[in-house]
């Protein structure tokens, strides 16, 4: 029943701008895997999931489910249900009526629409609330409703738009929890757009990062931590140290150190990244000495930032650790968590 | 006792002080609107009326039995201004619904002069419009039909259902059509489904609106009707300066569709039931 999602070249120019605000993106979405369209905002996701669901037309390139091209099919009858940011549960109708109206469009008899109702809220952990009217539910539960209202048609795709960014933390973890419970549990092709890497990767077999209308990266969660394509990808996800230097084999020579590089460099690698949380105190291989700059309590963590021949480098220590300001400290680069990425973004 | 606790009790002994205020002023507001219509009730039953009596010396049931009577033609008329006004009413609501679609939800060129082409109507004094209408309407064999009175009658009662369904229209999130098409609802069924229940309040309270402009409307049909489609507003213009009586008599009938059409739409028009809020940013 779930279907493999494929995108080639698809792109979206809007009448009156200059530049396309999705970009040749080309990507394949397995079926049955839960699949997060990441980037900040503008950045052309939501313009993608709605050309996925047929609410937009794309300028050019293809849509496929199961091979099969979408492009000139009207979005009724794609079989891609989307919840949006919004529940925009329809307010003249009860919250039953509401999770029937997919069915309803199918013309399903009436005893089966209200028994898959009926299920389907029980899935969405809401039993009983046929009755109730939309104004009646919190937030989060109106959410779930909707969410609801898209699965009992048993869609092919199931198109999520930032499905919990109108929800307060802790609801926002409750229904992160139940989309991927319930995703798991019925194993349709689930595509989300995000603008929070936090809940990509948490959610996501895989993610796409999207930057100004163009695909950066598609990859498992944490390649994106540990093999970032780009310095944009990396800043993405929270990358702070960016050492300029050049390659020769496995090392790279910079201001700071010769670093050995465990993974292979690109020949045009010019930047070495390396996560805050990775970089490890005391002598070994990598080691250098650094000036502490200044620290700042995180309650969990410590984060300091240190000078080293004129680079600034960030890292995270335990929250008990002292560095008083000007004092020496030896950090070492551990090569396995060492990245090099190119210098210049391609065309930015 | 807990800071709930006295804020009911506080709100308890509120409760008839802002009862009687409520009364005071729904009772002030219905004598406003009923007391004008005392004098114009006792014509109705008046035989003789003179100053400075402040009732009349003598009643009758005359003007009454006149106009219920068949030789009054009080009934055709009735039933001519009803056609009328509840055919101005849908066409106007029709075109109101679509056309304040298209200014309420979307940003074109030129909208502001669209705007205001659809205002037009309301600053041209009516009877130019009839006027220059006449002509035409003669030309095409419009005039002193029933279909002329109706299609002149559109022109004041478009704009207002319009502006009214374009704001409305304005505080309508369009997702919700989305959301219904990628549930399965063609775009017309999402619209008659999801859309239309949304607007309808709006659209009762405007098509309301152009029922009454309608109804009363006597200058156009008057000059497009030519005399030959005899509306109530025209009946009783012509009595209203030879018989008192029966002209009062009139004008309570002319008033009993607006009553009844209000009290049936009185739910949409409270905005108790109203989805999206009947009057929006008008």
């Amino acid at each position: 029943m779930s279907v493999q999602v494929n995108l080639a070249e698809l792109s979206k120019v809007y009448p009156k701008t200059e530049t396309p605000s999705v970009d040749r993106v080309s990507l394949s979405i397995e079926a049955g895997s839960l699949f997060a369209l990441l980037g900040p905002s503008g950045c052309g996701k939501t313009t993608t999931l709605k050309m996925i669901a047929g609410l937009l037309d794309p300028t050019a390139g293809e849509i496929t489910f199961d091979g099969r091209s979408v492009v000139r099919i009207p979005p009724e009858r794609r079989n891609a249900a989307m919840v949006f940011q919004k529940p925009l549960l329809f307010p003249h109708m009860t919250i039953g009526e509401n999770v029937a109206f997919g069915l309803r469009m199918k013309h399903v008899e009436r005893g089966v629409i209200r028994e898959r109702v009926g299920k389907m809220l029980d899935l969405v952990r809401l039993p009983g609330v046929e009755n109730r009217r939309p104004g009646e539910l919190s937030g989060g539960q109106e959410q779930r409703v909707s969410l609801a209202r898209a699965l009992v048609t048993s869609p092919a795709v199931l198109l999520l738009d930032e499905p919990l960014s109108q929800l307060d933390a802790n609801l926002r973890i409750e229904m992160r929890d139940l989309i991927r419970q319930i995703q798991a549990e019925l194993g349709v092709t689930t595509i989300f757009v995000t603008h929070d890497q936090e809940e990509a990767v948490m959610l996501a077999d895989r993610i796409a990062l999207m930057l100004d209308g163009r695909l950066m990266q598609v990859d498992t969660p944490a390649s994106f931590y540990e093999r970032p394509s780009s310095i944009a990808v990396a800043r993405f996800f929270g990358a702070r140290n960016f050492i300029p230097g050049r390659v020769s084999g496995s090392r790279f020579q910079s201001s700071v150190a010769e670093f050995e590089v465990a993974h292979p460099a690109p020949p045009d690698g010019t930047i070495l990244t390396i996560r805050q949380e990775a970089i490890a105190l005391g002598p070994g291989p990598n080691a250098f000495t650094a000036t502490v700059r200044r620290s700042m309590y995180l309650g969990t963590m410590l984060r300091v930032w240190v000078d080293t021949g004129g680079v600034e480098v960030e890292f995270t220590a335990a929250p008990g650790d002292q560095f008083p300001e000007g004092s020496e400290v030896t950090l070492r680069f551990p090569p396995e968590h060492v990245w090099v990425v190119p210098a210049a973004e391609p065309d930015a | 006792m807990s800071a709930d606790s006295l804020a009911l009790v506080a709100r308890k002994a509120d409760r008839p002080r802002r009862r009687l205020r409520d009364g005071l002023g729904f009772g002030t507001l219905m004598l406003a609107l009923a007391l004008p219509l005392v004098p114009v009730a006792v014509w109705s039953i008046s035989a003789t009326w003179f100053f400075p009596d402040v009732v009349p010396t003598r009643f009758s049931t005359r003007s009454w039995e006149y106009v219920l009577s068949p030789d009054a033609k009080v009934i055709p008329a009735f039933l001519t201004s009803l056609t009328i006004a509840l055919a101005v009413s849908v066409i106007a609501g029709l075109i109101g619904l679509s056309a304040g679609r298209a200014l309420g939800l979307h940003s074109f060129r030129g909208k502001r002069i669209v705007y205001f082409l659809v205002l037009a109507p309301e600053i041209v004094p009516p009877l130019t419009v009839a006027m220059g209408n006449q002509v035409a309407f003669i030309k095409l064999g419009l005039a002193d039909t029933i279909l002329g009175v109706i299609l002149v009658q559109l022109v004041p009662t478009i704009p207002y259902v319009t502006l009214v369904m374009s704001a409305v229209y304005s505080n309508y999130d369009l997702n919700y059509e989305d959301q219904a098409r990628v549930l399965g609802a063609s775009p017309l069924r999402a619209f008659f489904h999801v859309t239309l229940p949304a607007v309808f309040p709006g659209l009762v309270v405007a098509a309301l609106f152009a029922f009454l402009i309608a109804w009363s409307e006597y200058i156009m049909t008057l000059l497009i009707g030519g005399g030959v489609v005899k509306t109530l507003p025209l009946l009783l213009f012509s009595f209203a300066t030879s018989d008192l009586s029966i002209a009062s008599a009139l004008c309570l009938l002319c008033i009993l569709p607006a009553i009844v059409i209000l009290v049936l739409s009185s739910r949409y028009l409270s905005g108790g039931r109203a989805n999206i809020g009947g009057f929006g940013r008008l």
